[in-house]
C-alpha cells in the first residue's frame, strides 16, 4: 500500500469520502497528505462548505422556497 | 370535508414542487407526474396533514417518495442519457498530479450560507449539471439516499456511481467558484 499520494489522488479520495467510508489505508494516506498540502486542505474545506450548503438547501426547499429573501 | 382553502394552498405550492421534481428527474413529463401524484396523495389524505406545522414540509416529504417511484419506473431510460465524458480532473491537475492552480479560500461557510442569494446560485449550479450527473447528485444530496440504494434503484455499479458523483461535485465546485466566490471574497 502506497502511503504517499499525489494531490490528484488525494482529491479523488476526498470526493469519495463524501459518499462512502474510505478503506483504512486510504484514510491514512489522506491524513498524512493534508497537513503538508495547503491546496488539498483548501479543497477539503470547499467540500465541507458544499456539504453544509446541501444540508441548508434541503431545509430551505422545505420551508422557505421562493419567498425567502434577506437582502 | 375538503376546504377550498386547502386546495388553493396546494395549488400555490405546485410551482415549487415542480421545480424540485424537474431538478431531480430532468424530464418534464415525469416531473409533472410526480407532482400530480403528490398533490393527489395530499388531497386523498388531508387528515394526514393534521398537526404538521408546515404544509410545504409535508408535501416535500410526499414528493420525495413519488420521485423515487418515478426514478424506479424510468431507470432504464435514465441510464440512456448521453453522458458528456469530459473530466475536469485533467484541467485541474498537472500531469505529475499536482494542482494546476491553488484552490481558492472560500472563507467562512456561515457567511455564505446565511444568504438566500447563495441558495439560488446553488440551485442554478445544480440545474446546470449534465442530466444523469444531476440526477445522481440530487438523489444523494436532496433525496438523501445512500450509495447502495442509488445503485439498486438505478441498476448501476458502484464504480459507475462513484465516477459520476466525482464529476458532479467537481462541476458544482467549479460553478460555485465562478458564480459566487469570485468577487465575493476579497
Amino acid at each position: 500500500m502506497k502511503l504517499i499520494r499525489t494531490c490528484r489522488e488525494v482529491t479523488a479520495l476526498a470526493l469519495r469520502a463524501e459518499d462512502e467510508a474510505l478503506p483504512l489505508g486510504d484514510r491514512l494516506a489522506v491524513m498524512l497528505h493534508l497537513p503538508i498540502c495547503k491546496a488539498c486542505t483548501r479543497f477539503k474545506a470547499q467540500l465541507g462548505l458544499m456539504r453544509a450548503a446541501s444540508q441548508q438547501w434541503r431545509r430551505y426547499s422545505e420551508t422557505l422556497g421562493e419567498t425567502a429573501s434577506e437582502d | 370535508m375538503m376546504s377550498a382553502d386547502f386546495s388553493s394552498q396546494l395549488e400555490s405550492l405546485r410551482p415549487q414542487l415542480l421545480k424540485y421534481a424537474r431538478l431531480q428527474l430532468r424530464n418534464e413529463a415525469w416531473a409533472e407526474d410526480a407532482v400530480s401524484e403528490t398533490l393527489l396523495a395530499a388531497l386523498e389524505k388531508p387528515q394526514a396533514f393534521a398537526g404538521q406545522s408546515q404544509l410545504k414540509t409535508w408535501l416535500v416529504g410526499i414528493l420525495r417518495h413519488k420521485l423515487v417511484d418515478q426514478i424506479r419506473r424510468n431507470s432504464r431510460e435514465m441510464s440512456l442519457t448521453a453522458e458528456d465524458g469530459e473530466d475536469l480532473d485533467d484541467l485541474l491537475f498537472k500531469p505529475d498530479g499536482h494542482w494546476a492552480e491553488m484552490p481558492a479560500d472560500w472563507g467562512d461557510p456561515e457567511q455564505a450560507l446565511r444568504q438566500a442569494e447563495f441558495m439560488r446560485v446553488l440551485e442554478a449550479c445544480v440545474d446546470h449539471l449534465p442530466g444523469q450527473q444531476g440526477r445522481l447528485f440530487m438523489m444523494r444530496e436532496w433525496l438523501e439516499l445512500d450509495t447502495t440504494e442509488i445503485c439498486k434503484v438505478l441498476g448501476i455499479s458502484s464504480t459507475n456511481l462513484w465516477v459520476m458523483l466525482h464529476r458532479a461535485r467537481l462541476r458544482l465546485r467549479d460553478c460555485l467558484q465562478a458564480h459566487w466566490f469570485t468577487g465575493q471574497v476579497s
